[in-house]
């Protein structure tokens, strides 16, 4: 399974980058760690014209904490993130996501922006992101600008990114001390594409739950003053609103049980690490 | 910024094995294919070409890779180690690579290019890796023949030698 | 002979084989150069389960750089000639489709070219025009008269209906005291080796040869299929395997079909060719297992005993009866009593056609079919009979001192002592403690079962076993079939130093380390002076139809083999040491590199001056001594032969016994089985190598827990193959192994030279019911009995589980998808009255500007066109020719638009409903919903996503048609389309 003919540009800024974006839109697309974009180009699924190669730009590879907020640039791999001394700390979520996404083969290569960029709808990162209200930083030649995690992806691999934009970097605000988090999944083998996944987040009397895999993107659900008593009954009605479907990993009835039982399963084991 | 056209071949360099190696490629060609092909480098296998076997693993400026889902071009300039790589002299084998032998690790030996990569630079970067630690960086590869366990005993003994000539060094 | 095997078994010594296979000095097909002027192939193969095949248009392709020929099926015809079949049926297989394809990845044309990748880029180019038929996949559904059929010569998809009886069944039933009875579907999937097929072929033209290397495991009996179907005598087709070959489990036989295809395409082309296959096209295409419909009814007494079996068995062999079908089905053909006495058989075998790909040989080959009806069984007779199924097992097995045994169906088991197997492994493997864990578990409500599974693993099979298929006189025809030859090639050069040719084709078994140990201790060497080759070449090696790697053969036959040619080499040597130190040839040794006399170690001479005797001074040795330098041994067991006028065939000459029983729990949270013990007791005669054996033990295994819990070669309702990727095929890692105990018996065959019988299938065979076994026991608590179909998903255990919790009120859920593959529904307001919105949907040009992507439209009618689309969604984008036609016309509320889509990607088709209902006096709801199918590579590759993808393409389509409607132009931004879609859909 060979790809299909492409320009090759390998850029030494993010600007660059841009600059080859905004000439070629819709026939260019950003290599930045292949692990998504080079199977469906091997598989000719995606045929781009031009490949920009962003990772031997000038810029961080580490997560970097700015204002408030775990900064994690284009360049940094999920490796790098996932090895991030501190993240337990910083940003408890992350760090226990971490593990499930792909292999550590794949996570030496892979960047968590690229992840994001990709949008599939049982990723793990996109979902990390939405939970935790993080935000997507977009850069074209003629501008940067926000995109809220919460309005940037918007269908299956479809997401609020234009076709002259790059993402520059993500970021997540620092959790509070005091806030309770918790990440499960499940798929067919580890390291699979989740079928579903669960991350909670407990502040205060706020519980969030963000479940991936069901719906085209992930799905966020806010409870004030959730009793334990309650919980399962708005698991429920949150399994039912969501679009589960069949497939050949799957059924609907399937992914509906798990967000009630991985759903209560991670709201618990959120609950009990919050202040 | 370099530009590679399409339907050009471009000279690409980097460092393989400890050694500097260039060859022709077009955007497009495959690291995996360059090494095979171009280079002659054979003992490096592809299983899938869409990044899940982990057949054609390598190691890249330290970081174990999918050869198949890199391209040739992106690695100019690299720090590259393939299978080949690994022996300490010909006629020898690593600690690893005996370790597998003496296990019985691998019966057709198609996937175990890959597998003795990610060991190798897992254990080069994390000698005190333990069993769990060395099953998940296995669980990134696909062997149909020995059912793993063999696999498992050999790392495990490896690592163990490992950390014992390193004490005695 | 049994007695000797004692010395051979050694405590693990180390492969030959490793050094360079850990050192990347391996050989693979794909590593070795190739001829020069070698063009490479790409297939281009059908998207289409079932469709004529109009028309194929080669010239763009063929005009691209690089390309150096495109053939089809019509270019293949003209110079060679379609498989044989095993069973004369009127149907023709050919390994490229001509006027129709019959499954999803049929080849239908070859694109050869200076590489890979340009040959891919031409295959883009070919353009194919299908005429799409309605698919059959089910096999009992095939058996009805007023499904599709699939070849015109065949009425009906039924290529044959075979009973037999052995004993007497009727009476049996008649007098038993209970039926018990159980139907079960063993679904399709493949040991998928880690290496593909490869195949490099040339024609000479002077010659009129083919020469050809591939990665083939045998049965060399397929070489006279090959050399048929290209129009060449068996000397005119040098068959080559290369050293090393990436594993292969019985997948490797199917590589023919493409052995015929490439050295066709090297004749038509006149240039070498080579083809490597990539893992969509093994996955989709290569081969697969049978899936079966088998219902099994017993005979059985009050205390469990079975005194009558009545197998009735539908085995869908995909699309083509091809060879070596219906291999699948008679291998077992001897075994179908499993380890049971039971003296009263009735079969009743049927093979259907459907539209799926052609099977073959896959490890345990027709075993887990067999044993997955068998050991089911009883454990429902168990359960029917409130009986500890252990039990059942037990009184039913083949007492110790019945060997030989004559099965009913006609196989002779050589050796064995089943009850001794069993007591073993629940004394040894801690059975008591497993009961004790289940009892645990439940009294804290845990979902916990035992499962328990005997099989009778076949080995070396008789070559005669499918011409069981045909009557007795049908074969009295076509001659005699029997016998399973094995050939062995050892040779002393001028030195001294020991060579040995294998005829079989290994993929990692260690064959030539375990060759080389079984020559050294004959002639008292140590292994590292014996080399082994074990690639064949049908011009040079001896080889017979039986040569190759399957059915466990080696260590029974081929290591056999190879005993008796060192045997009669030292026997030689002996008499010529003997003549030379005035001894008997019985008193002569060979240990430790020498030959001597007994108890005169230090005197005698050095193994290799007496063994170079024969090069250097012939007239020296004894009279008429034969060869002592070269002998080349044939081996054949006398056990295998034809089937019987009553059909009884020994199908196998050795029969290793396994016993496995596990425990397992199905997880409370995520309903996925995890395994918690695992104990597999094996008989397998004399072991040649503890270590490799063990390989083979836990390969088998982890093959089994891969089909019993994850693995599936699933189709949707169209026919379209969806596990195309090794995500959507999720073989076992490391993580999805569970820790195996394996336990040992030793019955030695008397019917082998070393005693050994083969190992690397049982598992296979008994693996996988046992885990089922142990999931319906766990369920049986909360559900009583449960039928169960691999594999067992925890989607599939979700529902065996208990309703769920309904939605509440204020929800609206989507009513339950009817109809085949992707569905959905949706709305789009717009501000537009339906008539303006009729008139945008009855002018095609007006459509044709809004469909999506879509640039150059051609109506055909005024309810017709084509038009050329670019579809995608995210990166993911192709090129499609799409036809669309509107139907059931009602005109401004409603009508039907149907389109077909085809490219590179894959096709779809689909029908869409749409209604328009008023809102106000300006405004309209569009509703639509649609029903739709894709098939072809964004099926099998995307599977997962395609709901997604088409609920999109279809909402964009709505949305541009509302937006041409309000006169708005379609812009505004993605997020804002999206936006409308979606806020209106449900």
């Amino acid at each position: 399974m060979k790809p299909a003919p492409f320009d090759y540009i390998r850029v030494d800024t993010l600007d660059e980058a841009a600059d080859v974006l905004a000439q070629s839109a819709d026939d260019a697309r950003v290599l930045a760690g292949g692990q998504s974009l080079m199977a469906m180009m091997n598989m000719r699924l995606a045929q781009p014209a031009i490949i920009i190669d962003i990772l031997h730009a000038a810029g961080s590879r580490r997560p970097e904490i700015a204002k408030g907020r775990l900064r994690i640039s284009a360049l940094v791999r999920q490796e790098a993130l996932s090895t991030h001394v501190g993240l337990e700390q910083e940003v408890p979520l992350l760090a226990q996501a971490a593990p499930w996404i792909g292999h550590i083969q794949t996570r030496m290569r892979g960047t968590v922006c690229g992840s994001v960029a990709h949008a599939d709808p049982s990723a793990e990162l996109p979902l990390v992101l939405v939970a935790l209200d993080g935000q997507v930083h977009l850069k074209s030649r003629r501008k940067r600008r926000t995109v809220p995690a919460q309005e940037f992806f918007l269908g299956m691999m479809m997401t609020e990114k234009a076709d002259d934009e790059l993402i520059e970097a993500v970021d997540v605000p620092l959790t509070p001390a005091g806030t309770g988090t918790a990440f499960r999944e499940v798929g067919r083998r580890k390291g699979d594409f989740a079928i579903v996944s669960c991350g909670a987040v407990v502040q205060g009397t706020t519980t969030r739950l963000a479940v991936g895999g069901v719906n085209d993107t992930p799905a966020v659900a806010d409870w004030e003053n959730l009793a334990p008593a309650d919980v399962a009954e708005a698991l429920n009605a949150l399994a039912w609103s969501l679009d589960a479907r069949d497939d050949m990993h799957a059924s609907a009835r399937y992914r509906r049980d798990l967000v009630r039982r991985l759903g209560e399963t991670t709201i618990r084991e959120a609950r009990s690490c919050a202040d | 910024m370099r530009r590679l056209s399409a339907d050009e071949t471009h000279m690409v360099r980097f460092r393989l094995n400890n050694e500097p190696v260039e060859g022709a490629a077009e955007p497009r060609t495959l690291l995996s294919d360059f090494l095979r092909h171009v280079l002659a480098r054979t003992g490096t296998h592809v299983g899938c070409e869409h990044g899940v076997c982990g057949a054609c693993t390598i190691r890249i400026d330290g970081t174990m890779a999918r050869a198949c889902m890199t391209l040739a071009v992106q690695v100019e300039g690299a720090e590259i180690t393939t299978i080949e790589g690994l022996a300490p002299e010909p006629g020898r084998l690593s600690v690893l690579q005996a370790a597998f032998r003496k296990h019985h690790a691998l019966q057709c030996g198609f996937c175990t290019a890959g597998i003795l990569m990610s060991l190798d630079t897992l254990l080069q970067a994390e000698p005190e890796a333990d069993e769990g630690r060395i099953r998940d960086v296995l669980s990134g590869h696909l062997c149909r023949c020995t059912g793993y366990r063999q696999i498992l005993d050999a790392a495990v003994e490896a690592a163990r030698e490992l950390r014992k000539e390193t004490l005695h060094a | 002979m049994a007695k000797e095997s004692a010395e051979i078994a050694a405590a693990g010594f180390e492969r030959v084989e490793d050094a360079a296979l850990l050192t990347g000095r391996g050989r693979f097909i794909d590593d070795l150069p190739v001829p020069a002027l070698c063009v490479h192939a790409a297939i281009l193969r059908s998207p289409h389960a079932h469709a004529s095949l109009r028309s194929i248009d080669t010239s763009v392709a063929r005009a691209l750089p690089g390309v150096r020929a495109v053939i089809t099926g019509d270019d293949y015809a003209r110079i060679a000639a379609p498989l044989l079949v095993g069973v004369k049926i009127p149907i023709d297989c050919w390994p490229i489709a001509r006027d129709k394809v019959r499954y999803a990845g049929e080849p239908v044309a070859v694109v050869l070219a200076d590489t890979r990748y340009l040959a891919e880029d031409a295959l883009d180019r070919v353009v194919v025009e299908y005429d799409t038929l309605e698919p059959v996949l089910d096999p009992m559904a095939a058996l009805n008269a007023h499904t599709p059929q699939l070849h015109a010569g065949l009425s009906g998809n039924l290529g044959a209906d075979r009973s037999f009886r052995y004993g007497d069944p009727e009476s049996a039933f008649d007098a038993a005291e209970r039926t018990v009875e159980i139907t079960i579907r063993y679904p399709r999937n493949s040991c998928t080796p880690i290496e593909t097929y490869a195949v490099v072929a040339e024609w000479d033209p002077y010659d009129e040869a083919f020469d050809v290397l591939a990665n083939f495991q045998g049965p060399f009996s397929i070489h006279p299929v090959i050399a048929r179907a290209l129009n060449v005598p068996g000397n005119r087709l040098r068959l080559r395997t290369p050293e090393d070959s990436g594993g292969s489990f019985g997948v490797k036989q199917g590589v023919f079909p493409y052995i015929v295809l490439m050295a066709a395409c090297a004749r038509l082309a006149g240039r070498p060719v080579k083809w490597v296959e990539d893992r969509l096209e093994h996955l989709s295409a290569s081969v697969s297992a049978t899936n079966r419909v088998t219902t099994l009814r017993a005979a059985v007494k009050g205390e469990g005993r079975v005194t009558a079996l009545d197998w009735d068995q539908v085995e869908d062999v995909g699309a083509y009866l091809r060879a070596p079908e219906p291999a699948t089905l008679y291998r077992m053909h001897g075994n179908l009593c499993g380890a049971y006495d039971i003296a009263n058989v009735a079969v009743r075998n049927r093979i259907v056609m459907t539209n799926k790909t052609p099977t073959g040989l896959n490890r345990g080959f027709g075993g887990p079919q067999v044993y997955f009806a068998l050991e089911r069984l009883m454990a429902r007779i168990a359960h029917e009979l409130s009986l500890d199924p252990v039990e059942v097992i037990r009184c039913n097995l083949i007492s110790a001192d019945a060997f030989p045994h004559r099965t009913a169906s006609g196989a002779t088991y050589d050796s064995g002592n089943y009850q001794f197997a069993l007591e073993t492994a629940l004394a040894r493997g801690g059975y008591h403690a497993l009961l004790e864990a289940r009892a645990a578990a439940r009294a804290e409500g845990r979902l916990y079962g035992i499962g328990l599974a005997a099989a009778v693993e076949p080995s070396v099979s008789n070559m005669g076993y499918l011409s069981t298929a045909l009557t007795p006189q049908e074969r009295a025809k076509a001659g005699p079939k029997n016998g399973a030859q094995s050939a062995a090639t050892i040779a002393i050069d001028p030195v001294g130093s020991v060579t040995v040719q294998l005829d079989s084709v290994p993929q990692g078994q260690g064959h030539r380390t375990v060759a080389a140990k079984v020559v050294a201790d004959v002639f008292g060497l140590v292994p590292a002076q014996v080399r082994v080759f074990a690639s064949m070449d049908t011009a040079r090696d001896a080889w017979s139809i039986a040569a190759g790697n399957y059915a466990s053969r080696f260590a029974a036959a081929s290591a056999g083999a190879v005993k008796i040619a060192a045997d009669r080499l030292r026997d030689r040597l002996a008499r010529i040491a003997a003549a030379q130190s005035n001894a008997r040839p019985e008193d002569i040794r060979f240990a430790g590199g020498r030959v001597f006399i007994d108890g005169n170690p230090e005197a005698g001479l050095a193994f290799s001056r007496v063994a170079s005797a024969a090069h250097w001074a012939p007239a020296t040795l004894p009279d008429g001594i034969g060869n002592p330098v070269r002998e080349t041994a044939v081996w054949t067991a006398p056990e295998l032969t034809a089937p019987t006028e009553a059909d009884g065939i020994n199908s196998s000459l050795c029969h290793a016994f396994i016993f496995d029983f596990c425990g397992v729990e199905i997880d409370p949270l995520t309903t996925e089985v995890r395994i918690d013990r695992y104990v597999t007791t094996h008989d397998c005669g004399t072991i040649l190598h503890p270590g490799m054996v063990e390989g083979q033990i836990r390969g088998a295994f982890a093959h089994a827990v891969g089909a019993a819990l994850y693995e599936e070669y699933a189709y949707d309702d169209a026919g379209a193959f969806l596990a195309g990727t090794f995500a959507d095929y999720p073989v076992p890692t490391v993580h999805e192994i569970p820790e195996l105990d394996i336990l040992h018996i030793c019955t030695p065959s008397p019917l082998t030279p070393l005693g050994a019988k083969g190992v690397g299938e049982g598992n296979c065979m008994s693996t996988p019911v046992c885990i089922a076994n142990a999931v319906a026991d766990a369920l049986t608590p909360l559900c009583g009995w449960t039928d169960l179909t691999l594999p067992l998903t925890p989607g599939r255990l979700a529902a065996l589980l208990g309703d769920e919790p309904p939605p509440p009120v204020e929800v609206a859920t989507r009513p339950k998808a009817v109809g085949r593959g992707l569905t959905g529904e949706g709305e789009a307001r717009v501000e537009a009255p339906p008539q303006a919105i009729w008139d945008i949907l009855m002018d095609a040009d007006q459509l044709a500007a809004i469909i999506p992507g879509a640039h150059g439209v051609r109506k055909l009618s005024p309810t017709r066109f084509l038009a050329d689309v670019t579809l995608g969604v995210g990166p993911v984008k192709g090129r499609y020719r799409v036809e669309v036609a509107l139907s059931d016309l009602d005109p401004p509320h409603g009508a039907t638009l149907s389109g077909k889509a085809n490219g590179a990607l894959g096709s779809g088709e689909g029908t869409g409903y749409v209604t328009l209902k008023p809102e106000g006096e300006s405004a309209t709801v569009i509703g639509y919903s649609y029903e739709a199918s894709l098939g072809g590579k964004v099926a099998s590759v995307g599977g997962r996503l395609l709901d997604g993808a088409a609920r999109i393409v279809i909402g964009q389509f709505f949305t541009a048609l509302g937006h041409n409607a309000e006169g708005a132009p379609a812009a505004g931004g993605i997020r804002a389309r999206l936006k409308a879609l979606f806020g209106g859909a449900r």
